[in-house]
């Protein structure tokens, strides 16, 4: 019996590089996505996730290596590569001709799609754009002009949607909407790339995390192992001072305000007993498990990386 | 042609042809006006002076087909390099470079969009004429007419697509516009035949294609011209594929667009 073929992934790059002038923006970049995955892409500004995105759609040419969709790689045979790609950009982009209907049929018809109005009125309506539907793009507010990309992005029904922070901008209600929208077409099965800034919703959607420094991939592991990565334990004390001893633990001070890095409940014993030995009065105390954003700042402040694969995943614990 | 030119293509020139109509005071009604100003002033002043053909053809008649092709090639030009250069400043030219459109559905996209709205500004230049001008009119070669109308605007229309690709601000286009495509169309014989000029800046009109374009188009007005049609319409065609060649070679390397 053959073996059964290993899926086609939804994104695969191999040796990605890319250079504007001075700025290495990409450096040797690899990675692959699986279909269905829900995908972070996360990096302080200026890390390449931007560059990343447009080799895949094609809106920049690679200086090496190889990117495809699907299959489909994105240079010799673009046609089927973007035809499976929908991208909604990061900037906030428009052609003031049009209505938002029309922007979206128009689109539509880019990809051959001529009668594709029972779609685009569904995509309206879950993008809370049917009263606007007849609006010109002018006069639309920025979070609506992004949620029409969005549409736009979605117009082609593609297997694999990336999205290069589609919320800043938008309110929280639509957010949480446009989320929702989102998580469906992922259990539809597409494969969702996301960009965000908003770390805690990169946490909360993606089962797969890509972390991006100076246009390398400096961490890659599921969601859940880059949190675990880093188990233990955030407690804010309000207090005067510290007890003899805890002060190397304190990672972050706000006034009086101390912020203490423990390994595990189990020293939060000790840490009472010693606030208490000392007399230090306590304001106030909060727990909390860690979260991508100290995962994502403990990866940041990391010591220069190295190219080797294997060391990749290592992350100084400073 | 699957494969060659998909149906995104004409989604691309509806697109193309939207954007000019939906301002059609700005694209189509004032070019028509200018073009009559022109024809009044100039008429006006030089009709008893200037002799064209030998005295065979009035100068406000002669006049007509200048204007009209002047129009064709001056909005097929405005229009592909206008709205190139809107969408790559704006940035929504991403909407046209994401999906799977191939560099030919663009360029025909593109230049068939230009090539209407030259036509149509030409149109509208020939009609208000023939209600305003005295007399019957008789068009010669009405064929040899529309074919170097057509050429010429898909010319222009190329060169607008080569400018608005190249350009990457406003007063670049303009550069282009005012240094480039001004003086060769002036200097093309719109208003004068060559004939008339010194020796030296006739034999230097020859090196200006707009002049094969226009003398060609006149001849379908009138049966007369300075230079055989024949050879204007293939030195026209040749201009035109040589053109639409490097503005396709542009269009697949991604040249300014896919960086
Ligand atoms: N067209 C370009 N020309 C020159 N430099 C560029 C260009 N595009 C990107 N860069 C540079 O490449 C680097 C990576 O940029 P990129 O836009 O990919 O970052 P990013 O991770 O998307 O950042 P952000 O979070 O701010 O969107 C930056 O240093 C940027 O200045
Ligand atoms: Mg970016």
């Amino acid at each position: 019996m053959p073996a059964a073929a290993p899926p086609v992934p939804a994104v695969e790059i191999a040796g990605l590089s890319k250079r504007f002038g001075e700025v290495q923006a990409l450096c040797d970049v690899d990675l692959r996505v699986a279909p269905g995955e829900f995908f972070g892409l996360l990096g302080p500004n200026g890390a390449g996730k931007t560059t990343l995105i447009s080799i895949l759609a094609g809106l920049t040419r690679a200086d090496r290596g190889t990117a495809s969709i699907l299959g489909h790689d994105v240079v010799s045979d673009y046609r089927e590569a973007r035809r499976a790609l929908g991208v909604v950009p990061q900037e906030l982009v428009f052609d003031p001709f049009f209505t938002v209907r029309e922007t979206l049929s128009i689109q539509s018809g880019y990809f051959g799609l001529r009668h594709n109005d029972a779609w685009i009125d569904e995509l309206l309506f879950h993008l809370d754009l049917t009263q606007k539907a007849d609006a010109n793009m002018r006069a639309l507010s920025g979070g609506m002009k992004r949620r029409v990309l969005v549409g736009q992005a979605l117009v082609h029904k593609p297997p694999v949607i990336v999205l290069d922070e589609p919320t800043a901008g938008v309110d929280v209600e639509l957010r949480q909407s446009l989320w929702a929208f989102i998580r469906k077409l992922n259990r539809d099965g597409h494969t969702i790339i996301l960009t965000t800034h908003y770390l805690e919703e990169a946490e909360a959607l993606c089962n797969r995390i890509a972390m991006m420094k100076a246009g390398r991939i400096v961490a890659l592991d599921t969601t859940r192992h880059l949190l675990s990565r880093f188990s233990g334990l955030t407690v804010r004390v309000s207090s005067e001072r510290l007890p003899e001893g805890w002060t190397a633990r304190e990672r972050r001070r706000e006034g009086n305000v101390h912020y203490l890095a423990l390994e595990s409940y189990a020293e939060l014993e000790g840490l009472l007993a010693a606030l208490r030995s000392e007399g230090i009065a306590i304001d106030e105390m909060t727990l909390a498990d860690t979260d991508l954003e100290q995962v994502f700042l403990r990866i940041m402040a990391g010591t220069e990386t190295t190219d080797e694969a294997s060391r990749m995943l290592e992350v100084p614990e400073s | 042609m699957r494969g060659v030119v998909g149906a995104g293509m004409l989604t691309l020139l509806q697109k193309e042809l939207l954007r000019f109509w939906k301002v059609s005071f700005q694209t189509i009604a004032a070019p028509v006006l200018t073009a009559l100003l022109y024809l009044l002033i100039f008429s006006h002043v030089l009709e008893s002076r200037v002799s064209v053909f030998n005295g065979q053809v009035r100068y406000t008649d002669f006049l007509v087909p200048g204007l009209v092709m002047m129009s064709v090639l001056q909005n097929a030009f405005a229009n592909a390099s206008s709205s190139l250069i809107q969408s790559k400043i704006t940035g929504n030219l991403v909407f046209v470079l994401l999906p799977p459109l191939s560099p030919l559905d663009m360029y025909a996209a593109y230049v068939l969009g230009a090539m209407v709205r030259g036509l149509v500004v030409g149109l509208g230049v020939f009609i208000v004429t023939l209600v305003l001008l005295p007399g019957p009119f008789h068009m010669a070669h009405p064929i040899v007419a529309i074919a170097f109308a057509v050429l010429g605007s898909a010319i222009l229309g190329t060169l607008g697509v080569i400018a608005g690709i190249w350009a990457d601000k406003f007063d670049e286009l303009a550069a282009f516009q005012n240094f480039l495509i001004m003086p060769l169309t002036f200097l093309s014989g719109v208003f004068y035949s060559i004939h008339t000029l010194p020796p030296f800046w006739q034999a230097l009109s020859h090196f200006n294609p707009f002049f094969y374009m226009i003398d060609g188009f006149r001849y379908g007005f009138f049966g007369l011209s300075d230079i055989d049609p024949g050879i204007s319409l293939g030195l026209v065609a040749i201009a035109a594929i040589v053109l639409a060649a490097v503005a396709l070679s542009m269009l697949a390397r991604g040249y300014k667009l896919r960086h």
